[in-house]
């Protein structure tokens, strides 16, 4: 049994380093999915202190409406700029209706009322879309789904040119993302704002300006996601659970830094898949990535309660 | 745009302008509580305006009407020559109103350029969208900001921490990077809140000489809050002195020092 658990799943990979590359790979895809959507969360708790609930649902609801826009006869690039309109529109809504009038009040309501939008996301989409589960509109917006075939060492590593897609994207987003936040004075204003309101508010920021913002990044990072997982999996409401790995990310990356989620994210990605290959699979009958990541989340957090990465202002007094 | 009302000579033969803020008849109240009983004055552009009294005056809850963060209850805030109507911070802030806090608020997890490139905030011309594709006006924009906020940073002697995150500076250099950062957004009037509390008697002298080299060098208005007597005397051209919410006297420092209700004021006589 100890034999199973410390030598044998590295033998596996040492005799077998194609195949691990392919399970890094796959998790490198996953990883950077849960990096971005944990990079929604980071970004609207960072300036407003609420811990959206609802990033999950509006994967789904992004995507839904994309496939959706596209079903009704509109062009498949057009849908796209129509669902980042109708996220933006989203982001308005929810900061006029929602985040201004609860101002002030504890964190424990402003997550409760994006529990409401939660809901009120599954509802219109159900309403207006359906609730059946979809196919991603992959070709009509030029994604290329062949894979590419490599063989180092002599083995086989296929590569998906939907994942190279994917990643490749991903990260373009982040790095975008992040020279944004570092390099631009509205992302100055986002971090500062994430920092100290009073402060913020005395150089001219605006809270209901950045909120719109970085709710509307969320709404753009929930479309790449959507858009990169429906192709995938297909476009239903399933969905959001994957959405909600980013929850552990979160946990593992400290909810207020950016560079935690991204490095969280890739690390839930890579060792969910790597332990599901060479432990799950054999000892534990398989289908460990359901809880994995939330288990390790949960170690993580007896040993450090604000995450690996959280940042941790230094007091001085 | 000014007030036509005429300027006067300081002391040491500067010339202060008209009138550019000036307080009617302020008074604040926290459900019953008075925090400050029908106060009037006024900024003159150029000068150094101090605010003083003991603990509890009220002088705080001044520079938060000032600065938009409270409303007054009663009376009018003049801008410029306008009545200003009811507005948020941050509106304040972009019509030319810079501040500094008693506790200290900067952003801590970002660098001291960081912290000083908020200050021009204020100035924010280009649009979200250009900024995020780093397109022209953006690109110019943050290049012009970044040539004022170095020369600021140079100005204030804080070039060797420009990239140290602020939480990790010692008290004294904190509160010369949060005048920094208002400085960099080249206010018409910039409020101070107790610059040197806290400070040692060298920190207290280095501050005096940045706040009056402000003031000569860029004419920027100051209008300051100390319960220090002695620097806040040295230093400003007019004084205002509020006791238990109310003004009790009003004039140059050495008005001021002549005055019996300041005396009893600092010096404790029973309050009828």
């Amino acid at each position: 049994m100890l034999k199973d658990i410390f030598i044998n799943p590295f033998v596996d990979m040492v005799e077998a380093p194609d195949f691990l590359l392919q399970v890094l790979w796959e998790g490198l895809v996953s990883g950077v999915l849960y990096a971005l959507i944990a990079l929604g969360f980071v970004l609207i708790f960072r300036s407003s202190r609420i811990f959206n609930f609802a990033q999950g649902i509006m994967v789904v609801f992004a995507a839904l409406t994309l496939v959706g826009l596209h079903s009704f006869g509109v062009p498949a690039w057009i849908s796209v700029l129509l669902t980042l309109g109708v996220m933006f529109v989203l982001a308005v809504g929810i900061e006029r209706v929602v985040l201004r009038p609860l101002v002030g009040q504890p964190d424990i309501i402003l997550f409760m009322a994006t529990i409401g939008i939660t809901l009120f996301l599954i509802g219109g989409g159900e309403i207006i879309f359906g609730g059946e589960n979809k196919q991603m509109i992959t070709e009509e917006l030029g994604i290329p789904t062949g894979d590419t075939v490599l063989e180092p060492w002599g083995g086989l590593l296929i590569l998906q040119h939907l994942d190279i897609t994917v990643v490749v994207v991903a990260c373009a987003l982040v790095a975008a993302l992040l020279a944004f936040l570092n390099y631009t004075q509205m992302g100055r204003a986002i971090r500062a704002l994430g920092d100290d309101h009073q402060a913020a508010l005395s150089v001219g920021i605006s809270l209901q300006t950045v909120w719109v913002l970085v709710w509307f990044i969320a709404g753009i990072i929930a479309l790449v996601t959507g858009i990169a997982w429906g192709a995938r999996a297909g476009v239903s409401f399933a969905l959001e659970v994957i959405a909600y790995k980013a929850l552990p990310v979160l946990m593992l990356g400290g909810l207020e830094s950016i560079a935690g989620a991204i490095i969280g994210g890739l690390m839930i990605g890579l060792m969910e898949k790597l332990f599901e290959i060479y432990w799950g699979q054999p000892l534990l009958g398989g289908n460990t990535e359901t809880w994995f990541a939330f288990v390790l989340a949960l170690i993580v957090l007896l040993f450090r309660p604000q995450g690996l990465f959280g940042e941790r202002i230094i007091e001085r007094v | 745009m000014l007030d036509q009302t005429e300027g006067y000579i300081t002391a040491d033969g500067r010339q202060i302008g008209g009138t550019l803020m000036e307080m009617k008849n302020i008074t604040l109240k926290f459900g019953g509580l008075v925090a400050i009983q029908d106060i009037s004055f006024d900024i003159r552009e150029g000068e150094i305006r101090a605010i003083i009294g003991p603990n509890g005056a009220g002088k705080s809850s001044m520079l938060n009407i000032i600065s938009g963060f409270y409303t007054p209850t009663i009376g009018e805030v003049w801008y410029k020559g306008a009545k200003r109507p009811p507005m948020k911070p941050y509106e304040v802030a972009r019509m030319g109103v810079a501040r500094t806090f008693q506790n200290i608020a900067l952003f801590e997890g970002m660098t001291v350029l960081d912290n000083v490139m908020t200050g021009r905030l204020t100035h924010m011309k280009a649009g979200i969208g250009a900024q995020a594709l780093w397109w022209g006006k953006a690109q110019r924009e943050e290049i012009e900001n970044r040539e004022i906020c170095e020369k600021v940073i140079d100005f204030l002697e804080i070039q060797n921490i420009r990239k140290t995150p602020v939480g990790r500076l010692p008290y004294g250099l904190k509160k010369r990077v949060e005048l920094a950062r208002a400085l960099a957004a080249e206010p018409s009037i910039l409020l101070l809140d107790e610059p040197m509390a806290g400070m040692n008697v060298e920190e207290k002298e280095d501050m005096s000489r940045f706040i009056l080299d402000v003031n000569d060098e860029f004419g920027t208005t100051i209008a300051l809050i100390e319960h220090d007597m002695g620097v806040v005397m040295d230093i400003s051209d007019r004084v205002v002195v509020m006791d238990y919410g109310k003004k009790i006297g009003d004039g140059t420092p050495d008005e001021v020092r002549n005055n019996q209700d300041v005396i009893d004021a600092y010096l404790g006589v029973a309050h009828d």
